[in-house]
C-alpha cells in the first residue's frame, strides 16, 4: 500500500536521524537537507538509498539533485512509490 | 594428432610480500586551498584526507616501483632473480610503450620475468594480483610482483574543487608466490562500461595535441554517482567474494578497500555490517587517493604499525574508473 504524505515526512525523519543524527522532529518539509539538516552531498545519497528501500521507489542519480528540501523528496515518492 | 604436455604450477599462492614507497613530498590541505575555494574542514568531512604525497620529477613510475618492490621482494625473502612476471598497474605512466613493467623487470635485476602493463584504475592491483594467481597456479611463473604506481598528481585539476584535494602519488608492491594452503580466495570481478562517464579522463590526449582543448586532461567523477556505486554496489561484491572464499564477516580480521575516500569506506563498512574486530585500513587520511596504488599502500601501513599481523585474514576490493572492480580474500603475508 502506498505510503501517505506522513508516512513519508515520518520515514524520512527517521532516515535523516539515522544518517546526520538531526532529532526527528526537526525534520520538516520546509527544511533544506543541507542548509537545515548537516546533510551534506554524500550523506544526500544515504538517505536517497534508504528512502528507495523504504518506500519502494527509484530515485535516479539526475533527480537526485532537485531534492533540495523534505517536501521535494516527499513529494517525489508520492509521485514515484511502487 | 601430437600431444601437448600441458604446464603444471603451484597448488595454490599467497602474497608473500609486502612494500610501498610514498614520496618526499608532504601536501597538506593548505596548499590545495591556495587553488580551489574551499577549507580544510570541508576537505576532511567529504573525504577524511590530510594529507597526499605529490611526486618530485625524480620519484617517476619506474622510480617509486622499484623502492616499492625492492621492500616487497625483501619481505618476501627471495631474490629477484627468482621472480618470473612483473605486472604494473598504472593509469598516468605517461610513455605508452614500451611497458614501464620491463624497465622496472630489467633494474630489479629480474631474470628477463616477463613484463607488462595493465589499465584497470584503481581495481588495477586486485586485477594484476588475480592475474598473478593464475600465472603461478597455472605455472608459467614461480613468483610475480604485482605493482600498483600512480603519479595521479600530473592528472589532477588543482582548480577542480570536487577532485583536487582527493589525489595522490605513490607505489606499492606484493610478491606473490607458490603455497600448499589456499591463501588468496575467489575472485569477483567485473566491468560496467555502460557507465564510463562516472570516472574518467576530461578528453584524450590528441585533442590536447591538437589544440581542440587547452587545460591538460585530468581525471573527473561524478561524485554522487561514484558514491551510490562504489557504497551500495561494491559492498555487494564484497560480500560476494566473502562468501565465494567461505569466509563469513566475524572470521574477517582486516578490511583494505581501495583507499578512494574516507566517507565510501565509512558506508562501506555501515553496509556491510562489518563486527568491531574488524581492522579497516584508513591510510587515504595521509596517503590520499593512490588508485591502484592505494591497497598495497594501505596493506604495508598496517603491517608496519601492527595494526595487522601476518597470517590476518583480510578482504581487498579494488573499484574505479571503467567503472571496473574486483575483490579477493587473502592472508596478510
Amino acid at each position: 500500500m502506498a505510503a501517505t504524505q506522513e508516512e513519508i515526512v515520518a520515514g524520512l525523519a527517521d532516515i535523516v536521524n539515522e544518517i546526520a543524527g538531526i532529532p526527528v522532529e526537526d525534520v520538516q518539509l520546509d527544511k533544506s537537507f543541507t542548509d537545515d539538516l548537516d546533510v551534506d552531498s554524500l550523506s544526500m545519497v544515504e538517505v536517497v538509498v534508504a528512502a528507495e528501500e523504504r518506500f519502494d521507489v527509484k530515485i535516479p542519480d539526475e533527480d537526485v539533485k532537485n531534492l533540495k528540501t523534505v517536501g521535494d523528496a516527499t513529494e517525489y515518492i508520492l509521485k514515484h512509490q511502487g | 594428432m601430437s600431444k601437448i604436455r600441458p604446464s603444471k604450477g603451484a597448488p595454490y599462492a599467497r602474497i608473500l610480500g609486502v612494500g610501498g614507497y610514498r614520496p618526499t613530498r608532504v601536501v597538506p590541505n593548505e596548499v590545495i586551498l591556495e587553488t580551489i575555494d574551499s577549507s580544510d574542514e570541508w576537505i576532511r568531512s567529504r573525504s577524511g584526507i590530510e594529507t597526499r604525497h605529490w611526486a618530485s620529477d625524480e620519484e617517476t613510475v619506474a622510480a617509486m616501483s622499484i623502492e616499492a618492490s625492492g621492500k616487497a621482494i625483501a619481505d618476501a625473502g627471495i631474490s629477484a632473480e627468482q621472480i618470473g612476471g612483473v605486472i604494473v598497474s598504472t593509469v598516468s605512466h605517461f610513455k605508452q610503450t614500451p611497458a614501464v613493467a620491463t624497465e622496472i623487470a630489467d633494474k630489479l635485476g629480474t631474470n628477463k620475468a616477463a613484463a607488462f602493463d595493465i589499465s584497470a584504475g584503481c581495481a588495477g592491483f586486485a586485477y594484476g594480483l588475480t592475474l598473478a594467481k593464475g600465472m603461478i597456479v597455472e605455472g608459467s611463473a614461480e613468483y610475480v610482483l604485482v605493482i600498483g604506481v600512480e603519479r595521479l598528481s600530473d592528472l589532477t585539476d588543482l582548480e577542480d574543487r570536487a577532485t583536487a584535494f582527493l589525489f595522490g602519488d605513490g607505489a606499492g608492491a606484493v610478491v606473490v608466490g607458490p603455497a600448499q594452503e589456499p591463501a588468496i580466495g575467489p575472485t569477483v570481478w567485473g566491468s560496467e562500461g555502460d557507465k564510463s562517464e562516472a570516472i574518467k579522463q576530461t578528453t584524450p590526449w590528441t585533442d590536447y595535441r591538437d589544440g581542440e582543448v587547452a587545460k591538460f586532461p585530468a581525471i573527473t567523477q561524478e561524485g554522487q554517482a561514484v558514491f551510490r556505486w562504489a557504497v551500495f554496489e561494491m559492498a555487494k561484491v564484497a560480500k560476494q567474494a566473502l562468501d565465494a572464499a567461505g569466509i563469513s564477516p566475524e572470521d574477517l580480521d582486516v578490511f583494505i578497500p581501495h583507499q578512494a575516500n574516507e566517507r565510501i569506506i565509512d558506508s562501506m563498512v555501515k553496509t556491510l555490517k562489518l563486527p568491531e574486530h574488524v581492522t579497516v585500513a584508513r591510510d587515504v587520511r595521509t596517503t590520499g587517493n593512490t588508485s591502484a596504488a592505494s591497497i598495497p599502500l594501505a596493506m604495508e601501513r598496517l603491517l608496519a604499525t601492527g595494526e595487522a599481523k601476518s597470517g590476518d585474514t583480510a578482504l581487498v576490493i579494488g573499484f574505479g574508473a571503467g567503472l571496473v572492480y574486483a575483490a579477493t580474500v587473502v592472508t596478510l603475508p
